[in-house]
């Protein structure tokens, strides 16, 4: 994994997300997940080239559910984008590239 | 623009990468245009992806996971040279030579063509069920079935990947309940046996879902028994629909002889479409058999076609090494 992308679990989400002055695109995944995998290596572009911009997350639904379910994550991947703490922006699904820096527009 | 190739294979699940393997050791250099992350089966890898365990692949004697299986055929492709590209194709002029194909703005050029974009799966069509998936519909059992620990759920068809849903769904759920329009499964006697013998699988025959219930997650689905007509509520926080594929054609449209229901042409005992140097393979131009081995065996069927297509052309600039003998 790239050096930039956090790993989240539940005893460390609250103090990582609301000390970050830039955006956060936290990735809810799991080992099991084949589609998740499949946006692993997008997510670690992307976390390069915004570098400085955006910074990205990942939080493994396994080891971290307390996490998944306050949120109410029920699909995987789900990539949730917090701004000052909160939640802006919930992308559900698998994505490619073009797509997901399309609707992280409006944040970057 | 880029420089005319021997082949791009479009797609990559069995029969793409099949493909990609023997048209990779005839030293044709593919360009697998392989799909874009999605979490429905149009996907690099195809509906594998969406699977675990594999039984019926040849040569794996205790199964294989389905992603496993798709990125040992990806790896062994590229092996011999095959190259991809992580995008889906747009736009395609198969109207003339060399053959057109566009992502975005990005046109490839190339000698001839293996279409091998597969199918994906039916959703119900019911209003709302886009807006749900993630909140309790779900386009994909093994990503989301995690999430419905304890919970009842219900799984729309009656053939194999419905079971197979179902069947994996009991790992979490407290009850699946098995919503089919007809009175009987098209399912595999195998995995009947299995269904019936699982005490958390319990079946609605002759019944179809008519609504889903729940403002910003299902809450529930309202079915309708067609013999009866009587309609009721089953009181479910997840559902998983397995009710049949679409072929992904939408992009050759106009370009390639289809069927009604979308599926590609092809001809006689090959994988010739209508458009001399354009090819399709796997479950794309299949909706009868439908399975990983038949698909990689038509994409093999289609690199061949495919090589014997551009040998006969003349203008394959690369040496082949390998003759149909050693294959």
């Amino acid at each position: 994994m790239a050096a930039n992308i956090a790993t989240l679990t539940d005893t460390t989400f609250d103090e990582e997300i609301k000390g970050s002055d830039q955006p956060v695109l936290v990735d809810f995944w799991a080992e099991w997940c084949g589609p998740c995998k499949m946006i692993a290596p997008v997510l670690e572009e992307i976390a390069e080239e915004q570098d400085g911009k955006l910074r990205i997350a990942k939080l493994n639904v396994d080891e971290s559910l307390e996490i998944a379910r306050r949120f109410e994550v029920m699909s995987i991947p789900t990539l949730i984008l917090f701004k000052d703490g909160e939640p802006q922006l919930r992308l559900i699904g698998a994505k490619g590239k073009g797509q997901l820096l399309q609707e992280l527009q409006a944040f970057l | 623009m880029s420089a005319v190739r021997d082949v791009i294979i479009i797609g990559s699940g069995p029969a793409g990468l099949t493909a990609a393997i023997y048209t990779a050791r005839a030293n044709l250099h593919p360009l697998v245009i392989e799909g874009e992350p999605s979490s429905t089966s149009d996907q690099p890898g195809g509906q594998l992806m969406l699977t675990t365990e594999v039984e019926n692949y040849p040569g794996f004697v205790d199964g294989i996971m389905g992603p496993e299986l798709m990125a040992s055929f990806r790896g062994q492709a590229a092996r011999f040279g095959a190259e991809y590209l992580t995008e889906k194709v747009t736009r395609v002029d198969f109207s003339q030579r060399p053959f057109k194909v566009w992502v975005r703005d990005d046109e490839y050029q190339a000698r001839s063509i293996i279409v091998s974009t597969g199918a994906r799966s039916l959703m119900l069509g019911l209003p709302r069920e886009t807006e749900l998936v993630g909140y309790g519909v779900s386009t994909c059992a093994t990503c989301d079935g995690f999430f419905f620990r304890g919970h009842d759920i219900a799984v729309v068809g009656g053939g194999d990947s419905a079971l197979e849903e179902a069947l994996f769904l009991t790992k979490f759920a407290a009850k699946v309940t098995i919503v089919h329009r007809r009175g009987e499964l098209r399912a595999s006697k195998i995995m009947q046996e299995r269904a019936f013998k699982n005490d958390k699988i319990e079946f609605l025959w002759d019944t179809v879902v008519t609504e889903l219930l729940g403002e910003t997650k299902l809450e529930g689905v309202r079915v309708r028994n067609l013999d009866t007509a009587e309609e009721s509520q089953l009181p479910v926080t997840g559902l998983f629909v397995a009710i049949g594929h679409v072929p992904n054609t939408d992009v050759f449209k106009g370009q390639l002889d289809m069927e009604d229901n979308g599926y590609l042409i092809t001809l006689g005992k090959s994988s010739r479409t209508n458009v001399p140097g354009v090819f399709a393979c796997g479950d794309v131009q299949d909706h009868t058999y439908r399975q990983a081995i038949t698909a990689a065996g038509s994409g093999c069927m289609a690199a061949i076609d495919a090589e014997r297509w551009l040998e006969s052309l003349g203008e394959t600039e690369n040496e082949i090494v390998e003759t149909p003998r050693n294959w």
